[in-house]
């Protein structure tokens, strides 16, 4: 039977959705225990967040000083030390998890499924490859812990307020490095939803022409009570922040309704969106790739149709 | 100081690649290949780190067939000073391609491994983190800014929550985030010049590594194909059709 670890991703004394999302896929493996471990300097109101999470057994904790910053080199054997008696650990697949699993894995000496879009078996599971541009079933070999990222747009997060897991504390007798060191985190502040658990997104691209200009997809999702993307363009032209792309590179995304703008839709930015609900875009030129995935389009001028959207809400 | 490159090829991010029908792989025959576009964000940030003085000598590595010395010799000519080609006909996954590092490491001794932070015909975004792990050192993954100063590397990290800084003591292992640069194009005369630069072909099987590929792919299918959408032809419409579906 499995037992599963999953590493409960926080910031700024919040648990992220994306714990719950990843606790979703641990429960499609079926095992008879899905535990949360949370890394933190201490863990009291996070802990007992994951402890509401419908499907969690137990939430372990590990409260050391070390652990303020969520520094892969100072968690991974950490979560080294925790994965013995486990047959899979989770993380979700955000930058946290992708830092953080891998070093686990090298750790453990087993290597490492990123991106699980399905679970398929207890050591079989689906992920893209290729931009998105191909699905491949993998299989683990069950003689070694799974280590494996959890592709967040693909699994929906489990209730929040439906469980009751105890919650243990741990004393790990685990070495850490001083070698790696947390200066500073800059976040770009925002009141609007979270772009990675929206439920609408509106993202902009190079056809929004400016940093100014942008004021015209900031005041239309906050009119519709949306989140706000952009693509590499837009980024790159310095039109926004770049925790702002959504893309292969950027954040993966599967929002009910996702309104791209002045995006043609270049291949890296379609991985971002392809789980989408319902896909939006009004771009000027009709030939532009977003259509080939849009479910409604619209041709023409944003800066004239975004105005008319808005009166006819 | 000596910087280590990870220089690996993939298909050619402009191309739209295709599945094979029987699921038995992508196809890549006839297909161009390129350099990673992280890794060449990775030798383009060590040419600078020599450049600055930072660096003596920059070192490309690539794991992968015979045909792989072409590849190579870009690397060079955009300015590498030397490559290590580790011969394989197979197909090398992250483990074992970070414990192949390892053995380049423990023989060439760099202060710096930089490699991109993930291949995108792959897209696992494992094999630094793994070298670091096994190596036993700072890892400063997704990288956009990168400064050397005192034995020890401050490195500007792109993180969901936005940018966040780190140090890590030297040796270190970096992974290059799109913003960290833009590469510079290949001359014709530095073509000339790459050909008489060395490259050390090494054989996979004389360096020991323990094997780490365990994950066995059995299937590739398309993506599942999005219904053909419509078109509308004012926001009146479409207002009326997001209404409709109940998204407004």
């Amino acid at each position: 039977m499995s037992k599963i670890l999953v590493i409960a991703e926080h910031l700024d004394g919040k648990l992220n959705p994306s714990t719950a999302r990843a606790v979703s896929a641990a429960a499609a493996v079926k095992p008879e225990a899905v535990d949360v471990l949370v890394l933190i300097d201490s863990a009291d109101a996070i802990a007992a967040e994951a402890a509401k999470i419908e499907g969690v057994s137990r939430v372990l904790t590990a409260s050391r000083a070390e652990n303020a910053h969520a520094l892969a080199a100072v968690l991974a054997p950490q979560v080294a030390k925790v994965a013995a008696g486990y047959s899979h650990v989770f993380a979700p697949s955000t930058t946290f998890g992708k830092d953080l699993a891998p070093r686990v894995a090298a750790l453990l000496g087993v290597a490492q499924v990123s991106d699980v879009m399905s679970v398929e078996g207890a050591h079989t599971f689906k992920r893209p490859i290729y931009a998105g541009n191909a699905i491949v079933t993998v299989e683990a070999d069950p003689a070694q812990t799974v280590v494996a990222t959890i592709r967040t747009a693909s699994w929906s997060a489990a209730a929040s307020d439906a469980g009751n897991a105890p919650i243990e504390a741990l004393n790990l007798d685990v070495a850490l490095p001083s070698h790696t060191r947390f200066v500073e985190l800059k976040q770009g502040k925002s009141d609007r939803p979270d772009l990675q658990s929206a439920s609408k997104v509106v993202s902009g691209g190079r056809g929004v022409g400016s940093k100014e200009n942008f004021e015209i997809i900031y005041k239309f999702a906050d009119k519709i009570g949306a989140a706000v993307g952009a693509s590499r363009a837009a980024v790159d032209a310095g039109y926004v922040p770049n925790e702002m792309q959504v893309g292969q590179t950027g954040k993966i995304i599967a929002p009910e309704l996702y309104m791209a703008i002045g995006i043609s839709g270049a291949i890296q930015h379609l991985t971002g969106i392809k789980d989408a609900g319902t896909i939006v875009a009004i771009n000027k030129d009709g030939e532009a790739p977003i259509f080939e995935v849009a479910d409604i389009g619209l041709v023409g001028d944003l800066f004239k149709i975004i105005p008319e959207i808005e009166q006819a809400i | 100081m000596k910087i280590l490159v990870g220089y690996k090829r993939v298909v050619d991010y402009n191309v739209r690649i295709q599945v094979k029908p029987d699921g038995t792989g992508v196809v890549t025959e006839g297909v161009k290949l390129s350099a990673n576009p992280f890794d060449d964000i990775a030798l383009e940030e060590a040419l600078r780190l020599r450049e600055k003085g930072v660096a003596e000598e920059v070192v490309i590595v690539g794991i992968g067939p015979a045909d792989l010395t072409a590849h190579l010799r870009n690397g060079l000519a955009m300015g590498a000073n030397r490559a290590i080609h580790v011969t394989t006909a197979d197909a090398i996954q992250p483990l074992t391609a970070a414990r192949t590092f390892l053995k380049l490491v423990e023989k060439e001794q760099p202060g710096l491994v930089i490699l991109g932070k993930q291949a995108i015909d792959d897209d696992a975004n494992q094999a630094g983190q793994m070298l670091a792990a096994l190596w036993d050192r700072p890892q400063a993954t997704f990288a956009s800014k990168v400064e050397i100063a005192d034995g020890k590397a401050t490195v500007t990290r792109e993180v969901d929550a936005g940018l966040e800084t780190i140090e890590a003591e030297l040796p270190a292992v970096i992974t290059t985030d799109l913003r960290l640069n833009e590469p510079r194009f290949i001359k014709l005369p530095d073509i000339m010049k790459a050909k008489s630069k060395p490259i050390d072909v090494i054989e996979f099987g004389s360096l020991g590594v323990e094997g780490g590929d365990h994950l066995k792919t059995t299937h590739y299918a398309a993506p599942p194909k999005r219904s053909k959408g419509v078109m509308v032809k004012d926001a009146a419409e479409l207002v009326a059709t997001l209404k409709q579906k109940g998204l407004l």
